[in-house]
């Protein structure tokens, strides 16, 4: 489903990316883990397509299309989801309107029309129940005053609604309390499927004891310096980073 | 002749059609006087830097409509905030027109100045009221004052409350190549007395208009009144509005100006407290495009202690259109525990737009706190990639993000269907269709 090859990318001339190779197939789930500032957040972005990146050489390709000139929008309506880590405010738009927005877009994309207003709400009744999420809720301005955990259910309940190919969780784990975290997990859980694939990005193995990964990538220095099972997650839970970087630098 | 000479000229034609023995008629000619001596406002007036009259004073501007025009209501009805009952004063052209309009006098007066300023009735208002807060120095505030005729009169005794929100539109119907309007209003709200409105004022043709519009409101012990400006005039229409608000204790007086349009926009808000715990709020959206010109300048006059005022203007500012912002803020000496609080944020989304924006405050007591903040910027670009994210395009993504930045002006509007019209006028000027209303 998702092929990266040699990536690399750079901000304002700095390198953060330097040759990632990566392969995601349908069915899947990859964690990818690291320690601070290797570079997590960022192939997050480029997959995304934040042009704040320049993708210096190598490539992301989707289901057999390069990805390269496409908008993050673009990107979007064929499939991909980014789950972010810090979810923009927009007051006065409410998470209803947002989502209804967000469809009837990519459907306008995909050259569909709008979807009926009581479809619509059939659907968001139907995934907020999934992720236990108050009906009023939904009335309330898109991540306005939302806690860190309201913030991240937010997120997974826009990527319930929009049901991407490919899902992208930056660091959902992170200001989640226990509960939270399980509610976050089971949803996304529930919506993976043998037609779709997920890669967790997290600092912490908290998070893989609820999404249990089929890969573990161990990213460092713009580098993914060691990919195992799941079992690497332990691993790194109990050691540490430390001895990565000095395996990576060996 | 330029557009003083003949206005000066045509206020003897004027003194032919009005009773010249009634005691407002002194006010009218010591108006014209001052106007005769200063004319209108220069770029050398510090407050008129940035906005120019000059253009306008080239146009022949009609002082006084030839003819009657008669308007069908559902030719005009979309200006109107149709969707609920509400009081209507209205005008064509300058003149009354009784069959769009609903006054009362059901225990309240809404009705027309032309009638409050002949009618025996009325005297005692108006000895006690009539050009009492305007400014008699101001140019164009006193070129009003001296053909003051018409306009909308509004009255709520004390503890009344009108049973509908208040309309007062203008219409230019364009049968004059260009038109100078000058409606003068004045509203009295007694103590613990209540009140909204809504003004508008709108061309229906390309033909060129001028309104220079003077509003004397007085809220008085307690009283608590809403006005809500409405401007998304044609691109050959200009407006100077002069307001004037006297306030006394405890009163809450909230303007909220919300500028889409029209070709020169002046808002002189003048705001007096004379009294104590009162509060103060002047609040706008002002999104532009083309060369279209928008001025606010506010001034916030704190003359006894303990009161408050907050002032909150967004700006989005695209094409080749400009903004000024002027801020003035008076603490006097005696006014101690004043909180005042002025905001001005603006968006710039194109090179060529421009705003001046600038905060003036003179505060001479102590004990009070003060803040402002002018900010300029472009739209947040994480913002913009969150949105695209979702699959939502540039263009409607963008028009999200500055809904979202002008929301919390819009949140303090009380008439929800008033509220409903503006989000659609946003859309509508950020030009695009979200799938659901604003």
């Amino acid at each position: 489903m998702l092929k990266i090859n040699d990536l690399h990318a750079s901000v304002e001339d700095k390198e953060i990316l330097k040759g990632i190779n990566l392969e995601v197939n349908a069915g899947e789930v990859h964690a990818i883990m690291g320690p601070n500032g290797s570079g997590k957040s960022t192939l997050a972005s480029v997959i995304a397509g934040k042009e704040e990146f320049e993708v210096t050489k190598g490539n992301v390709v989707l289901e057999g299309e390069d990805l390269e000139d496409d908008s993050p929008e673009e990107r979007a309506h064929k499939g991909v989801f980014l789950s972010f880590q810090y979810p923009v405010e927009i007051p006065g738009v409410s998470v209803t309107n947002f989502m209804k927005t967000a469809i009837n877009e990519t459907r306008k994309a995909k050259g569909l029309e709008d979807m009926p207003a009581n479809q619509m709400l059939k659907l968001i009744r139907e995934k907020a129940e999934m992720l236990e999420i108050d009906r009023k809720f939904l009335s309330r301005s898109l991540n306005q005053g939302f806690s860190g955990g309201e913030k991240k259910r937010n997120e997974i309940f826009q990527m319930a609604m929009l049901e991407p190919k490919l899902a992208i969780l930056d660091e959902t784990d992170s200001g989640l309390d226990i509960d939270a975290l399980r509610i976050v997990a089971n949803g996304v859980n529930k919506l993976k499927s043998k037609d779709n694939a997920v890669i967790v990005i997290t600092h912490y193995q908290r998070l893989l004891e609820y999404i249990v990964p089929d890969f573990v990538h161990v990213l460092h220095n713009g580098k993914i310096v060691k990919s195992g099972g799941k079992e690497l997650a332990l691993e790194l839970e109990a050691k540490g980073y430390d001895w990565i970087k000095n395996e990576a630098t060996v | 002749m330029d557009l003083k000479d003949k206005l000066v000229s045509s206020f003897m034609a004027f003194e032919n059609n009005i009773d010249i023995e009634h005691p407002v008629h002194d006010v009218r000619t010591e108006a014209m006087k001052n106007f005769e001596t200063k004319g209108f406002p220069s770029k050398k007036d510090e407050a008129w830097k940035y906005t120019s009259l000059n253009s306008l004073q080239k146009i022949d501007f009609s002082i006084f409509p030839k003819q009657e025009n008669a308007l069908e209501y559902k030719d005009v009805k979309k200006y109107f905030i149709h969707d609920i009952d509400t009081y209507k004063i209205v005008f064509v052209d300058g003149v009354f027109s009784s069959h769009l309009s609903e006054t009362t006098h059901d225990g309240v007066d809404i009705c027309l100045m032309s009638s409050a300023l002949t009618k025996p009735m009325y005297k005692q208002i108006i000895d006690v009221y009539f050009n009492k807060v305007a400014s008699k120095e101001e140019s164009l505030t006193t070129l009003n004052t001296a053909f003051s005729k018409e306009g909308a009169y509004i009255y709520i005794p004390k503890n009344k409350m009108p049973k509908k929100p208040v309309e007062i539109i203008h219409f230019a119907t364009g049968n004059e190549a260009s038109l100078m309007l000058q409606p003068r209003n004045l509203i009295v709200v007694e103590e613990n007395a209540e009140l909204q409105v809504i003004e508008r004022h709108q061309s229906l043709t390309s033909n060129e208009v001028l309104t220079n519009s003077v509003t004397e409101i007085f809220a008085a012990k307690s009283a608590n009144i809403d006005y809500y400006k409405v401007q998304n005039d044609a691109a050959t229409a200009s407006l100077i509005d002069n307001t004037y608000i006297n306030q006394k204790s405890k009163s809450f007086v909230n303007v909220h100006t919300f500028s889409f349009g029209g070709k020169l926009t002046r808002n002189n808000l003048n705001f007096y407290q004379n009294g104590e715990y009162m509060d103060s709020t002047m609040k706008g959206v002002t999104i532009l495009g083309e060369k279209q010109h928008v001025d606010h300048h506010t001034l916030v006059h704190h003359i006894e202690p303990n009161c408050e005022s907050h002032q909150d203007y967004k700006g989005i500012y695209g094409e080749n259109s400009t903004g000024v912002f002027n801020g003035k803020i008076i603490v006097d000496k005696i006014a101690q525990k004043t909180n005042a609080f002025q905001k001005n944020n603006n968006i710039l989304i194109s090179d060529k737009a421009t705003i001046n924006t600038k905060p003036q405050l003179e505060i001479f007591a102590d004990d009070v706190k003060c803040s402002h903040g002018c900010t300029i910027g472009q739209l947040d670009e994480d913002a913009m990639f969150y949105l695209q994210s979702r699959g939502i395009p540039e263009k409607e993504a963008r028009a999200l993000l500055m809904y979202a930045f002008a929301n919390n002006v819009l949140e303090s509007v009380r008439i929800p269907e008033l509220k409903a019209r503006i989000n659609k006028l946003i859309a509508k000027k950020l030009g695009v269709n979200l799938g659901f209303d604003l």
